[in-house]
């Protein structure tokens, strides 16, 4: 027997509808969170990537003991969280004597695990221990520049996927038009050897240079570190096939109030708000005053005279 | 310079930029060296992508100049599949095969029952039933028939037919794997064929209490049997038996003790005359011995005996029971 459920409420109608699949997605989101143990540098990198992301990243803090995503059975928690909080980017904090500072970056296609990249975080530098000026800071959600330098980005299997995951997880939104002036911030990602990335995060400096283009300068404002490569998983080829599918069409937005017409062309319609002619406000004579003033107002017109009426009364007195 | 500026690979669309032919003119002694250099070369990589976007046509805005970025050629994985397209209702297959426009119907309508404008449909809306005082009587009218009553199941049916039309199409659209995204499919337990009541949804620990009782259900009451993965052992598989301690000692030890104490002391009580039924003993104690005597009298004339007894047993009694009596005493 099949049962239609739908939503009573509104609001839950348009939260499932903002979580349907749609022909051109916007920004994903990500989910941090971490296992049975974690380190300090571990907790600190996963806060700054949460600050990082802070507009789209659900933080998770307490501990999950049976989340290990690179073993059969141990993704199906993960799986089951990226499905609750509707994250399709997740990083996953593990500290072993076999591992230690593990971040596992990953990401999902349809709520199943897609793609994992494992690392591990060494010569960890806060966001705290960076002085600069902080009118450079850069500023929540604003669209990054990438700088991806070193052979091992093209040779090496396990560095070009963690480019592209890197740059899926930091680049935010798909976006078609940019303002210039919000451009604030750079990742910089230098592969020093085969298994070894230099990873920091940078703000820009705009200085006029004569032309159109400013002169650039980079401000290092943190978190930096070292990301030593260790287990990768690439997604099967046929899952990448399907993941990479775009639509041809594109999503079109409803034209309103214009009609198109064979003999007039192109109308628009134009609403105009009531100009409530009827009620337009008349000079004010408030009815809450007590007559005399209400008098000596309508007489003088103004009501500066009020104060002396007051004086002569207390005189009078 | 001009020439690291052409090996730079550019994705203006994602403000990437990547050169894959870096090395370090001399390996970097200390890890500020390494990340003055690293910055340096980064500041080059930013300054390309800067220099093609801002020379990319753009429209000035109040919050500054606004410029269309073209489509990223890094190409990234999506995070959920591409919707599928929404099989046609039939309505809309059939208004398509008689070539049925859609229009649009204003939402408020003039009413004539009342004079007024009026909505359409919902509250307070025109030609509502309620507003309908007086229905003229027809020839074909059957007599005892409430036409008020009539006209409200009419639109009853109306609406659960529209309903069960609105069912069959989201069936067809679940099939294609196009169910609006605010409707869920909730698959329900099958009903047994014939059976009207809804079934009722059983809880983990009934399944568990059945599941239990179908594995002790063999000969051997589910001793040799092979156990399903996660299949707890059910709760109680020995009899609910005590036994005592067989050693003396405090507490559990001094039971047995205890027990065997509390029968002693019922029959050494003051008033253990009252347990012990004197008359009940007495009788118990003659039969005994008339069935010894009998045994002892004679086995040969067994049957003789029996005539006997069933002939007259009172004469006999008070022929044989001096004897009797003073065998006994």
């Amino acid at each position: 027997m099949m049962k239609f459920k739908t939503p009573q409420k509104g609001r839950i109608r348009r939260e499932l509808e903002k979580r349907a699949p749609k022909l051109v997605e916007t920004g994903k989101k990500t989910l941090i969170l971490h296992g049975t143990k974690t380190s300090q540098v571990l907790n600190d990198v996963m806060t700054e990537i949460y600050h990082l992301k802070r507009d789209n990243s659900v933080k998770y803090t307490r501990k999950n003991d049976n989340i290990r995503p690179f073993e059969s059975g141990g993704e199906t928690s993960l799986e089951f969280f990226s499905l609750k909080t509707d994250c399709s980017l997740f990083v996953y904090g593990s500290h072993s004597k076999k591992r230690p500072n593990n971040l596992v970056l990953g990401r999902t296609y349809d709520h199943h695990i897609y793609d994992l990249v494992e690392v591990g975080v060494e010569e960890f530098k806060s966001m705290k221990s960076f002085k600069y000026d902080k009118n450079l800071a850069p500023k929540i959600g604003s669209k990054p520049f990438f700088a991806f330098m070193g052979e091992g980005f093209e040779s090496v299997e396990e560095l070009k996927h963690l480019k592209e995951v890197l740059l899926d997880l930091f680049h935010g939104e798909v976006v078609t038009n940019l303002n210039l002036a919000g451009l604030d911030r750079v990742y910089v990602c230098v592969a020093v050897s085969p298994n070894r990335v230099f990873f920091t995060h940078c703000a820009l400096r705009l200085k006029k240079s004569g032309t159109v283009v400013p002169r650039i300068e980079l401000v290092e404002v943190g978190p930096s570190m070292d990301l030593v490569t260790r287990r990768h998983r690439l997604p099967d080829d046929s899952l990448r096939k399907e993941a990479m599918k775009t639509s041809l069409e594109k999503a079109k937005k409803k034209e309103k109030n214009v009609v198109k017409d064979a003999i007039q062309g192109k109308l628009g319609k134009i609403y105009i708000p009531d100009q409530k002619v009827g009620s337009v406000p008349l000079p004010h004579n408030a009815k809450g005053v007590k007559r005399e003033r209400r008098e000596a107002k309508l007489k003088h017109g103004t009501t500066e005279e009020l104060p002396e009426e007051k004086k002569q009364k207390l005189d009078s007195e | 310079m001009e020439m690291a500026q052409e090996s730079y690979e550019l994705d203006v669309g994602n403000l990437m930029a990547s050169y894959p032919h870096h090395s370090f003119a001399s390996t970097p002694s200390s890890r500020e060296e390494l990340v003055k250099e690293c910055l340096q070369e980064g500041t080059k990589l930013v300054q390309a992508i800067a220099d093609a976007l801002f020379n990319l046509p753009s429209t000035e805005s109040p919050d500054g100049p606004l410029v269309q970025l073209p489509q990223p050629t890094t190409r990234l994985p999506r995070e959920k599949p591409l919707p599928r397209p929404k099989p046609p209702t039939k309505w809309e297959v059939f208004a398509k095969k008689k070539g049925i426009q859609k229009r649009k119907k204003d939402k408020v309508v003039f009413d004539d029952q009342t004079g007024s404008w009026k909505r359409r449909h919902g509250y307070d809306r025109v030609n509502d039933d309620k507003d309908v005082p007086i229905i003229d009587a027809k020839a074909t009218d059957e007599p005892g028939q409430d036409p008020f009553a009539k006209r409200q199941e009419e639109k009853k049916k109306r609406v659960e037919k529209q309903e069960k039309n609105r069912y069959s199409n989201l069936k067809e659209a679940a099939k294609a794997g196009a169910l609006p995204s605010h409707v869920q499919l909730a698959a329900t337990a099958l009903p047994i064929t014939g059976s009207q009541a809804a079934p009722r949804k059983i809880s983990k620990d009934e399944l568990g209490n059945v599941a239990g009782m179908a594995a002790n259900a063999t000969a051997s009451g589910g001793k040799f049997d092979k156990k399903l993965p996660g299949e707890k052992p059910p709760k109680h598989d020995k009899k609910y038996r005590k036994f005592l301690p067989v050693a003396e000692g405090s507490g559990m030890g001094s039971l047995e003790r205890q027990q065997t104490e509390k029968v002693l002391n019922k029959f050494m009580a003051k008033n253990s005359h009252e347990i012990l039924n004197v008359q009940k003993a007495i009788n118990m104690y003659n039969v005994k011995k008339d069935k010894k005597g009998r045994s002892q009298g004679g086995k040969s004339s067994s049957t003789d005996n029996k005539l006997k007894a069933r002939k007259s047993p009172y004469k006999k009694s008070s022929t044989k029971g001096p004897s009797n009596k003073g065998k006994s005493k």
